[in-house]
């Protein structure tokens, strides 16, 4: 069943892809996984590497792994659902609700981070100014200076999250669940299933690998993210310390620590797709 | 079969996009019968079986099982099962699992589950296959997987739709031997749906014929083959030459200006009627003794027969015959009295019945066009 590329054409038509990847992602790579392990002298050495492990930047990358966990779970709550009622609308809604969806990707996501901190801003604002409005004695905050509630702390940073990375959960939920075989629902009411149970015991276990594919495609962004921390949150996060030392020269301790940020996205990764085949093939 | 009326079908009408697709329909399903719906692809039988089913509710009329209305009832509380049309098993799940997920659903004790997968599995002749991957059969056990699935959970009544489309004709003729005796094993009702009118006939207690949203004919398969009610069941149901003719007074039929001797009565003298003869009724006979003749304009080898089209002034008849004639030659045609079957007219008189078009192979592509629906 399998088609596999092969013969001499459809290997040419890879070529510019293969090109591209090697001048734009191989080499790079290379270089990274090189100023990781040198010094300023090019000396091989392990200090930057050691130095992720180290309580300030361990510290870091567990904070960026909390918040990015929060906003994968939160976009799965919201997107799993949204992507099912999409996915059984007619045809013609479906599409208008995926442009939609889309509709917020097509701004520069800087720009959309950028917006949102000034919605949080007048969010903020209204809500210190409601909490004016009840007696002192229920308010268990103080109002003066003004606090931030929704901007400038974690909340903020996963709110932002979410908003940047919503729709890279929903759509490849729903692009799984579409393609789901609907005599499969009937087929489970059939045997006595009620909407819960179709969901449970036919939707759910099929549609795992746009599941596992949605949290990818939220998480790694994520935890990575610079500017959101940033702008929404004033939060340095382990993206934030990367930049932060690139634009410091020091070239290497920063290589260091995406070069381990990296590895341990890759384990994770390599580790969800295993579970995601045995959903998939362990009950053969 | 007995007198119980399991399902009961009261003048049930379903439009999809305001296309009528269902036009009033009355039916009565008897326990324990192993009942056919037969029709052209269109004709509403898979509609009304999803009825049955609870998939989609009729916009007027009732649905009754066991003398209760459940019109409002769902799909999932219905004591209904369904062999679906390619099987829809779940992919994800293995044999075992798919047959046991009935049972599952009921929270029915595992050890109770197992006996019973196992019980089911010897019925449907797939002992040993409890770990195998649904994707990894061919369409033979799945479907025998999708027979035991539906009837693990002992249903009143198992619909069938199309179960054997998909399969190729030497394992389709295994698997109507085999569900006619699963039927019969374990007394449970089946409903089938099926354009394939040799499979309704060899399989049935009772065929309903149906054809653009309404129920043309419903009698035993030898009734139905036997007296059609009219061209298109008489056309629908095996090969059938259906003419135009007159019933001058009663057990008379004139038909191509020969006044044959018939057993039909109780039409109005010189009424216009439709007279169906089958291919096989006809018997080939030298010119002189022949009460019409005709010239052969094609034979087809059919193994055991010939299959021969004969021009009688310019209506093309099917005849049957073990005896080779020769494209050309001039025979003549004899009929014998219980080989005429007379109809009234209906919709659809003139519209079936008439070789002049007939092609074998046309014949074959639209079956496989019906198959691929």
């Amino acid at each position: 069943m399998n088609k596999t590329a092969k013969g001499p054409l459809s290997r040419l038509l890879a070529a510019p892809h293969i090109l591209w990847s090697v001048l734009f992602i191989l080499i790079p790579l290379a270089f990274v996984a090189f100023y990781a392990f040198t010094d300023n002298d090019l000396h091989f050495t392990l200090t930057h590497i050691s130095e992720f492990f180290t309580p300030k930047y361990l510290g870091v990358f567990l904070r960026s792994v909390k918040l990015a966990a929060i906003a994968t779970v939160i976009c799965l709550v919201i997107g799993y659902p949204a992507a099912y009622f999409i996915s059984r609308t007619s045809p013609n809604a479906q599409k208008v609700l995926v442009v939609l969806i889309m509709l917020p990707m097509w701004t520069n996501f800087i720009i959309r981070t950028y917006a949102l901190s000034e919605v949080l801003e007048v969010i903020n604002n209204a809500i210190v100014y409601l909490l004016s409005l009840l007696p002192e004695s229920l308010v268990p905050i103080a109002l003066d200076p003004k606090p931030d509630i929704v901007i400038y702390n974690e909340t903020a940073v996963v709110v932002g999250m979410v908003y940047d990375f919503l729709p890279y959960m929903i759509l490849p939920i729903y692009s799984v669940m579409s393609k789901l075989d609907y005599r499969l629902v009937e087929a489970a009411q059939d045997l006595g299933c009620n909407g819960f149970g179709v969901l449970r015991k036919v939707v759910l276990p099929l549609s795992i690998p746009g599941v596992l594919s949605g949290i990818t495609m939220v998480f790694v962004p994520s935890i990575s993210t610079f500017y959101i921390s940033n702008q929404l949150g004033g939060i340095f996060l382990i993206g934030d310390i990367i930049d932060y030392y690139y634009y410091n020269n020091n070239h290497h301790f920063a290589a260091a620590l995406s070069f381990v940020l990296m590895l341990i996205l890759l384990a994770g990764l390599i580790l969800m797709n295993r579970f995601g085949d045995d959903e998939k093939e362990g009950k053969r | 079969m007995n007198d119980n009326v399991l399902v009961r079908l009261k003048g049930v009408s379903k439009a999809f996009d305001g296309e009528p697709v269902l036009r009033s329909i009355d039916l009565d399903i008897h326990d324990k019968e192993f009942v056919t719906l037969l029709g052209p692809s269109g004709c509403g039988k898979t509609t009304t079986l999803r009825i049955i089913g609870g998939f989609v509710s009729p916009d007027s009329g009732d649905v009754e099982f066991s003398g209760q209305r459940i019109n409002d009832v769902p799909a999932y509380k219905r004591h209904v099962n369904t062999v679906f049309q390619r099987y829809a098993l779940f992919p994800h799940l293995n044999v075992y699992e798919n047959i046991a997920f009935g049972l599952k659903v009921q929270k029915v004790k595992k050890d109770e589950i197992d006996r019973r997968v196992k019980e089911m599995l010897e019925l449907v002749n797939l002992k040993g296959f409890e770990k195998r991957h649904v994707g990894n059969l061919s369409g033979g056990q799945q479907q025998r997987v999708a027979i035991a699935r539906a009837l693990i959970n002992r249903p009143k009544l198992l619909l069938l739709d199309e179960p054997l489309g998909a399969l190729d004709l030497k394992l389709r003729k295994d698997m109507q031997k085999e569900l006619k005796r699963i039927q019969r094993e374990t007394g449970i009702t089946f409903i089938y749906v099926t354009h394939d009118q040799e499979e309704a006939l060899s399989m049935s207690d009772t065929v309903v014929v149906m054809a653009d949203g309404a129920i043309q004919q419903i009698g035993s398969p030898t009734d139905i083959y036997n007296e059609p009610i009219n061209a298109f069941v008489a056309d629908f149901i095996g090969e059938s030459n259906i003419l135009d003719g007159t019933m001058p007074c009663d057990f008379k039929a004139k038909v191509a200006g020969h006044v044959f001797d018939c057993l039909d009565s109780g039409f109005a003298p010189g009424e216009k009627v439709d007279v169906v003869i089958r291919p096989e009724d006809v018997d080939v006979v030298d010119v002189k003794n022949g009460m019409l003749i005709g010239t052969v304009s094609g034979v087809t080898f059919k193994g055991d027969y010939y299959e021969i089209i004969v021009d009688v002034q310019g209506f093309k008849w099917m005849l049957e015959t073990s005896d080779f004639v020769a494209e050309g030659q001039t025979i003549g045609l004899h009929i014998q009295p219980d080989a005429i079957h007379v109809m009234k007219k209906s919709e659809y008189s003139g519209k079936f019945g008439d070789y002049s078009t007939f092609s074998d192979e046309m014949d074959h592509l639209s079956d496989v066009v019906e198959e691929e629906e």
